[in-house]
């Protein structure tokens, strides 16, 4: 539990003249669920991209799993093992359910233009593996029965989870949540709440965005608090409520 | 059309008898069936040419407006090997080389023609894509236009003349061979020639459809960043796709030089890629039996009024009132319009394109249920 995975420190982001991102560092250790929160506009999704390699931090650096992923392609990152989902859902709208799940075991698999046009024996079973794969994650995800419906198609809780079944076919040592439960009634959340405690368990490291706090202090291991592209706080939910910096970024200080 | 086969023997056999027999068929129901088989032989190279823009286009979503260049490239570099035209300078060695390797070769050389084209576009999409691609096909006829100095390679807008047909197994396809009793004249043999190629290709495209790359393709084409998010090399797999389509164009263009005997850069306007395109989209993008159909009817089409509008004018108004070339252009480029409002999906669309542009009332009313629920929710 105490293993460091992922590991940032003076990461610093700026968009012309806005400095979305001041010298933010923090370390994510193996099985836990980390959760990030602050005011909107905070830099959450901005670090939430730097992370996933969306975007090119300008300094700082990122290591992870003893990998150096400073300023690295998306694609690499989820080589890497860190895999994604976004606040406002990115699926493939037009290819089914499970095909979308395939696309996310495309890092992992090798076949490529030769392999399939002579649909070698190779390539077959890994097409059969990508598959079973597919339909094993979309069963875990709890979408089962969906596979065969185009993802524009499905409601929006199953989209979300679908993005998750997307996201874990990558093999991700590390899955990071956008939002997920962004528009999502109670009883949704709950479940949510429930399949993430269910990827934990399945030794998967969740780093998690979420505006629900309550959800969050329930949930998260640990818990760090950006304001104004800042870290304000980090640590055990207990403290991080407590903290005054906290307090005054959510509510604004208290007038005399 | 290749899924209902695959469950109905009989239908591929009666298809594959149609297909064998056409020529023959042309040749004896039509008085002029020669010129028929010519135009059909050219359907043909645009089912090849169709098929090969439709893995830019309709799977990986990558608008080309200069894929005519692709086919240039194949056409000039068949001219160049097979002709007297540089002869002198070319080693032995290099000169007509046996007939898989010069395809293998042009495959080769307009795929990296079509790397050369993908690499500085890679970060283009929609518009932009397509000025540039329009660019690119115009810089490749021009080139072959003006390159006859200083030094003679092109004989710029005269043409490369005298190109050697394809010599197989001993045969030149460029004299009539006698077989079974019959006659195969030089359209004869290169209808089946290339129908040969379009099988292959309509072979392989398949098979990449339904390929991790395939699928790569079409998610680059719904959602580029989230494809990369998701583990894709975007860069490699947007330079496949171009390298693909383009070797494709570069197996159509060598087997139009062959067949036709000769090649200008008249052959390669962007008229012609504006054509392949329209076959594509009004066929339906994405999905083998529509792009053949498509071409089919694009290139058909125009041969059809040809036929038609002057027996016709002669018959309603005694003379010639208009060019026919002008006026079936008029037509074709009016049917065009109607298909695209009437159908955008394409005569022959995909599942996935026809869900897209014509949701079925049921899906439709089932979504706006969902974003109501949504927008409730969030209300809440």
């Amino acid at each position: 539990m105490t293993d460091v995975l992922l590991k940032i420190s003076g990461i610093n982001k700026r968009f012309g003249g806005l400095h979305a991102l001041s010298d933010v560092g923090l370390t994510i250790k193996q099985g836990e669920i980390y959760g990030l929160i602050g005011p909107n506009g905070a830099g959450k999704t901005t670090l939430f991209n730097v992370l996933t390699g969306l975007y090119q931090p300008d300094e700082g650096e990122f290591t992870f799993n003893g990998k150096d992923l400073f300023r690295k392609k998306p694609n690499v990152v989820v080589e890497a093992g860190i895999a994604r989902t976004f606040q406002n859902i990115r699926l493939f709208a037009n290819m089914s359910a499970l095909e979308n799940v395939m696309v996310g075991q495309h890092v992992r698999s090798v076949t490529g233009v030769f392999g399939a046009i002579l649909r070698t024996p190779k390539a077959r079973a890994e097409e059969a593996a990508i598959t079973a794969k597919a339909e094993a994650l979309l069963a875990y995800v709890g979408i089962a029965d969906r596979a065969q419906e185009l993802a524009r198609n499905l409601s929006y809780g199953d989209q979300r989870r679908l993005e998750i079944a997307r996201a874990l076919a990558t093999n991700p040592t590390l899955l990071a949540l956008d939002e997920p439960a962004a528009g999502m009634n109670p009883k949704e959340t709950d479940d949510l709440k429930k399949l993430m405690e269910k990827i934990r368990a399945d030794g998967v490291t969740i780093l998690l965005i979420e505006h629900d706090v309550k959800l969050m202090m329930g949930l998260c291991d640990r818990i760090a608090v950006l304001d104004y592209g800042k870290k304000i706080a980090e640590g055990v939910p207990e403290e991080v409520k407590s903290n005054p910096r906290v307090i005054e970024a959510y509510l604004g200080v208290a007038p005399e | 059309m290749h899924e209902t086969m695959k469950k109905n023997p009989l239908l591929l056999a009666i298809f594959a008898t149609f297909v064998m027999v056409l020529p023959w068929v042309l040749g004896g129901f039509f008085e002029n069936g020669n010129s028929w088989l010519r135009a059909v032989d050219f359907a043909l190279l645009y089912i090849l040419l169709a098929l090969g823009l439709n893995i830019v286009v309709g799977y990986a979503g990558l608008l080309d407006l200069g894929y005519i260049a692709f086919y240039a490239v194949g056409a000039y570099l068949y001219a160049l090997l097979n002709s007297p035209h540089l002869a002198e300078v070319l080693p032995a060695w290099l000169s007509h080389p046996p007939f898989l390797v010069m395809m293998v070769l042009a495959a080769i050389v307009a795929g990296v023609f079509g790397v050369l084209l993908g690499s500085p576009t890679l970060k283009l999409r929609g518009d932009y894509l397509a000025i540039v691609t329009l660019g690119f096909g115009e810089i490749i006829r021009i080139f072959m236009n003006n390159l006859d100095r200083p030094v003679n390679i092109t004989n710029g807008p005269q043409g490369i003349n005298h190109i050697d047909a394809v010599q197989i197994a001993g045969y030149d396809f460029g004299r009539p061979i006698e077989f079974l009793g019959l006659t195969f004249e030089k359209i004869h043999l290169y209808y089946y020639l290339i129908l040969a190629f379009c099988a292959l290709i309509i072979f392989v495209s398949m098979r990449l459809q339904n390929s991790r790359i395939g699928r790569a393709w079409v998610a680059i084409r719904e959602d580029e960043i989230a494809a990369n998010a998701m583990g894709i090399n975007t860069r490699n797999v947007k330079l496949l796709a171009f390298a693909m389509g383009a070797s494709f164009g570069g197996v159509s263009g060598a087997l139009f030089a062959s067949f036709q005997g000769f090649v200008s850069p008249e052959s390669f306007v962007l008229m012609e890629s504006v054509m392949v395109l329209c076959m594509v989209v009004l066929g339906g993008m994405g999905n083998i039996p529509g792009v053949i159909l498509g071409a089919i009817i694009v290139s058909i089409t125009p041969e059809l009024l040809r036929d038609i509008i002057n027996p016709l004018q002669m018959a309603i108004a005694g003379k010639r009132v208009v060019d026919p070339e002008n006026l079936r252009m008029l037509v074709f480029g009016l049917a065009m319009i109607i298909i695209m409002l009437v159908r955008p999906e394409g005569l022959w669309p995909s599942k996935r394109r026809r869900a897209e542009l014509h949701p079925k009332t049921k899906e439709i009313a089932l979504q706006e249920k969902d974003s109501l629920q949504d927008a409730e929710r969030n209300h809440d």
